[in-house]
């Protein structure tokens, strides 16, 4: 899955679960301070991105994920490792 | 408890017969059948496939897709007829002190059709952990009031009564006491309850409570009928706006009617089998509560769900605490239009009877043909017409599983 691909899915997570429209979905939107997101959206919105993509992110490491750059460049990373 | 008087100045309902009071009242004066065939899940394996559900309700035109996909059905229902009380009792405004503003509601069950698709979803995942964050504040009963605060910024107490289908007239009580101790100047209480789904329809018939007259199921609401076979569900929900007078004068607001008495107690008997003692108890409470004698009552909006037992039970009771008076009222069920709305029914029963006060009419009991015979035919039960007649006081009951009774007396409204 290419970069393009990873981040047209993640907008249409974000859109799905945040209630925002897909303009709004930058690679630079902050989820809180952006995207209207709390503590509880964010834990689902990481739920429905490992579910999308096939994939286990760890607490830890979905702190991190706190724009949808952050998320598209951590899951550009991950899938191709998972393919090996 | 102190003499603070405690009056009615916001109403919100959202039921089977009518989306908001209006539509709500025309429905209970012109004796509207709220029962409709069950069409959201597949009924053939159901022994009853009808409720009283409500019709052109769509919750999109009352919260963003964010608030739809995160509350449960009763929450939902919560937020609209609280946003209808809250405006119609004018509550926004500098003249309010938002920090002296309470919620306390009602819900028997709370978020049960979230409970059955996720705990579905769990089963069907091989039980995998992974719970959607939203879950747990879906289904908890005390999560409308929760968002009411969160969405008016009222600080005043805040949190649920629990006592099934006497959950919203036990809101109702706290609410008042809550002002009568100085805790808060307005409380909004109410009720809201979302049990049509697949296991509430299993649930409540496996305790045989729900009538099962599918062929003719507009009319199977029929309290005190001879032929009642239990009762019909209902969803929705009902607000109402308590304030202290004083805290009502001071801002000029509308007063509708005023909250006299107040009984509760427990039939210390049986988890839900009704019994006369308790039932007695709370009625005779509620009117020493209010300071008046029985013959004082004109109308009494009775539990009455359509069930074999609490029906006789109920009028049985009010005989006993009445005496020949009990010919002299006028008593009605209103659940033969709603359908039982479980934790709710209290609050929009609390509506009906505060409505009659302030029109001075007496919603009726429709579906009537035949009169239990162990009902005395002297009793008034208002049967199929709604009647006009002076009500200077008038009773609300309701009861619940656990054998919890509640019974509160409203006084007509008179500016004095």
């Amino acid at each position: 899955m290419d970069k393009e691909e990873i981040m047209a899915k993640v907008v249409a997570v974000v859109v799905d679960k945040l209630n925002v429209s897909a303009q709004e979905v930058l690679p630079t939107a902050h989820f809180v301070n952006n995207l209207g997101a709390d503590s509880l959206d964010q834990v689902e919105l990481v739920m429905e991105l490992e579910r999308e993509f096939d994939v286990q992110i760890k607490d830890d490491e979905a702190t991190h994920l706190q724009t949808v750059g952050s998320v598209v460049d951590y899951l550009e990373k991950t899938l191709p490792k998972r393919k090996d | 408890m102190s003499s603070t008087r405690v009056v009615v100045t916001g109403l919100g309902a959202l039921t089977p017969i009518g989306n908001n009071v209006k539509a709500y009242w025309d429905g209970l004066v012109s004796g509207q059948s709220g029962a409709a065939l069950i069409t959201r899940f597949d009924t053939t394996k159901h022994k009853t496939k009808f409720a009283c559900t409500l019709k052109g309700y769509d919750p999109r035109n009352h919260l963003d897709a964010k608030d739809v996909r995160r509350m449960d059905p009763f929450a939902q229902y919560a937020m609209v007829a609280g946003d209808e009380a809250i405006q119609d009792a004018g509550l926004i405004t500098p003249l309010v002190d938002k920090e002296r503003v309470g919620v306390v509601w009602g819900s028997g069950i709370g978020g049960l059709g979230t409970t059955e698709s996720t705990v579905l979803g769990f089963a069907a995942s091989g039980m995998d952990p992974k719970i959607n964050p939203f879950f747990i504040p879906k289904i908890i009963p005390d999560i409308p009031s929760g968002y009411l605060s969160i969405k008016y910024g009222f600080k005043g107490p805040n949190f649920a009564t629990v006592a099934a289908c006497a959950s919203a007239v036990n809101a109702i009580v706290t609410a008042s006491q809550l002002i009568k101790l100085g805790n808060a100047d307005v409380v909004v209480a109410g009720g809201s309850e979302a049990p049509i789904i697949q296991i509430g329809i299993a649930g409540f018939n496996a305790l045989k409570a729900l009538s099962q007259r599918n062929k003719d199921y507009l009319t199977a609401s029929r309290p005190f009928d001879q032929t009642r076979d239990g009762f019909v569900m209902g969803e929705g929900a009902g607000a109402l706006i308590l304030e202290s007078y004083t805290h009502a004068q001071k801002r000029n607001a509308k007063i509708y009617a005023e909250l006299v008495g107040v009984g509760m107690s427990a039939d210390a008997h049986h988890i839900t089998a009704p019994d006369k003692g308790g039932v007695i108890l709370a009625l005779q409470r509620s009117l020493t509560s209010a300071q008046i004698r029985p013959d004082s009552i004109d109308y009494i909006n009775a539990h009455g769900t359509s069930t074999p037992l609490g029906d006789l039970n109920e009028v049985e009771a009010i005989q006993h605490v009445f005496g020949a008076h009990a010919y002299k009222l006028n008593i009605s069920s209103t659940k033969s239009m709603t359908g039982h709305l479980l934790g709710a029914a209290g609050a929009i029963e609390s509506i009906a009877t505060v409505l009659a006060l302030l029109h001075q009419v007496v919603p009726p009991t429709i579906n009537h043909k035949i009169l239990d015979e162990a009902i005395d035919p002297r009793i008034n039960l208002t049967l199929n017409n709604a009647v006009k007649r002076t009500i200077s006081f008038a009773q609300n009951n309701a009861f619940g599983f656990g054998g919890h009774n509640v019974s509160i007396v409203f006084k007509k409204w008179e500016d004095s």
